[in-house]
């Protein structure tokens, strides 16, 4: 418990040094970036989903896992089409 | 040793979400960093897959397929104005998810009859299971608004804060229940069950009470504090499950969305605390301002597109300053015309992008972006300011208080302090606008009754096209 509360508090430093950086141009391909990295629930859903042959746990575990890759697959794709078209046009 | 190949491969994945977010920080390398965390995404799926016991393959590929399946028609679907409400409704999402991982967690323990549940880990359900379902309803919420599926304005009701207390009341009398059981789980499991679905019932309800409160104007502020929710929704799913990758991930996200949120906030000079409480800003907008708009503030310089087209063709610096209402009349593309035009022309033209401009961080750039604009043409509002004294002209597209002088001394606005764009220091301003409806603060505009200031009435997207015509013939 302590050792992951250890993590989690460097991992947000480590966020808040990164993403200060972003320059408000990206900061909505940013925001639906991040939030298709927060769909890493998908790997709680997977553990959960996958552990035991009980159906509730399992029933519920898919449901998690079809909400998280919507927002994993979504996230990461809009993001890339947003960001394709941030282009530098030569002069 | 499995658990170990588990672990490098989790530390590989956050190793590339840090490297991935790391190169958002330039448009030049951000869609290479945005692969890098989805391929740190698949090394962690991969991983999870291949190494944990996983005893029914054909429910994970269905759930696989089926979300990766409404999640790849949305964003191919959606455009790049209804971005926000993309964004808040895939929130949504992950927070719903985060709850049912608790929940199953719940059910797993209680399926096997044997284990335990810590009081520690009691708490951290709980906490996933609330982060998440805030985030689930609050979510949907800001979806409904931001696609005016329900009304932009504040709503409240009688009895609203007292509810509120109640339903926290509720969520800690949840999370105790379930602590208190805890120990004797799974043997005994009702305090723990109920105890878990008193907690989720109670946040279901408290993320619709907690955005409905907030307008129109405040919705950036709210779909970044959301985002930064999902986040910590995922790291307590980390806690509840001892997975390192969601943790870090959670956290990662966390600490964006709250940077994103303080962004906002600094730019509205609001307090967080002022902008939850909420009421401020919606479409119909305050009663004092609509007096104001229409009386002792002087008249309004009306002029026509020859007119702008001449001012603009023969200027030597242009500075574009687009807010949401470009958004809505999907001028972007028109500007984008007007811009590569005047540059024929010689011009010297310039984007400033105030940061709450639009209905989300960053909106207003990505649909210049989809309008092919350069992106070294567009300028935050510390670096452009400047530069509003030696332009010739500024024009407005749909932005409103942004650009509202009363800002800088008038002590009784409800926008005063807030950084603007100074758009008033150029020798001559023009702003598009529908009417002399106030904007979205429902306060009457300083600017658009200078004698330097001038109206160009009409749909945005229609008035910049005309202006190309004109200009063209020129």
């Amino acid at each position: 418990m302590i050792e992951n509360l250890i993590i989690f508090v460097l991992a947000s430093f480590i966020g808040r040094e990164v993403i200060s950086k972003v320059p408000q141009t990206l900061h909505t391909p940013l925001m639906s970036g991040s939030n298709a990295v927060s769909g890493i629930t998908i790997v709680g859903a997977l553990v959960v989903a996958g552990m035991v042959g009980d159906p509730w746990a399992m029933w519920i575990g898919v449901a998690a896992l079809i909400f998280a890759t919507i927002n994993v697959v979504g996230g990461f794709l809009v993001t890339d089409r947003m960001l394709q078209m941030f282009k530098k046009k030569e002069q | 040793m499995k658990q170990a190949i588990i672990d490098l491969a989790y530390l590989v994945s956050a190793i590339l979400f840090i490297f991935g977010l790391k190169r958002l920080q330039s448009p030049a390398t951000a869609r290479h960093g945005n692969q890098l965390a989805a391929l740190g995404m698949f090394v962690a799926v991969a991983a999870t897959l291949f190494m944990q016991e996983i005893l029914t393959p054909a429910q994970m590929l269905l759930g696989v397929v089926v979300g990766g399946g409404i999640g790849a028609i949305m964003a191919r679907r959606v455009q790049m104005t209804g971005m926000p409400e993309l964004v808040a409704a895939f929130n949504g999402f992950g927070g719903i998810a985060s709850t049912l991982v608790a929940g199953a967690e719940i059910a797993h323990i209680l399926a096997i009859g044997s284990g335990s549940l810590g009081a520690v880990t009691a708490v951290t359900i709980a906490l996933s299971m609330l982060i998440g379902t805030v985030t689930f309803t609050g979510s949907f919420v800001a979806f409904g608004k931001l696609s005016e599926r329900i009304s932009g304005n504040p709503i409240s009701f009688p009895g609203m804060r007292p509810m509120t207390l109640l339903l926290v009341v509720a969520v800690l009398g949840g999370t105790t229940w379930m602590v208190m059981g805890a120990p004797d789980f799974p043997a005994v499991a009702d305090p723990v069950v109920i105890g878990a679905i008193v907690v989720a019932g109670a946040a279901l309800l408290l993320g619709v009470l907690l955005v409905i409160p907030i307008g129109g104007a405040d919705m950036p502020v709210v779909v970044a504090l959301l985002n930064s929710y999902s986040g910590l929704a995922a790291a307590a799913t980390g806690f509840v499950l001892d997975n390192t990758v969601l943790i870090v991930s959670g956290a990662l996200v966390g600490a964006s969305g709250l940077i994103l949120t303080n962004i906002m906030c600094v730019a509205m000079n609001r307090s967080l605390l002022n902008v939850l409480i909420g009421g401020f800003g919606g479409d119909s907008g305050a009663k004092s301002a609509s007096a104001g708009a229409g009386g002792d503030m002087g008249s309004v310089n009306s002029t026509t597109a020859d007119d702008v087209a001449i001012m603009l063709a023969y200027a030597s610096k242009v500075i574009f300053v687009p807010g949401y209402g470009m958004a809505v009349a999907q001028a972007q593309h028109a500007v984008r015309e007007l811009a590569d035009e005047l540059e024929k022309k010689g011009v010297d033209v310039k984007f400033a992008v105030h940061p709450v401009a639009g209905r989300m961080p960053g909106h207003m750039n990505v649909l210049l972006a989809e309008a092919n604009v350069s992106y070294d043409k567009l300028f935050e509002m510390d670096e452009i300011n400047g530069e509003f004294d030696t332009t010739d002209v500024a024009v407005v597209i749909g932005a409103n208080d942004v650009v509202n002088p009363a800002a800088r001394h008038d002590k009784s606005s409800p926008i005063y302090g807030m950084p603007i764009l100074n758009v008033d220091h150029a020798a001559t301003s023009i702003v598009l606008k529908r009417s002399m409806r106030p904007g979205y603060a429902g306060i009457a505009n300083e600017l658009f009754y200078n004698s330097n200031n001038q109206m160009l009435f009409g749909d945005a997207k229609e008035s910049i096209a005309k202006v190309v015509t004109e200009v063209k013939a020129l």
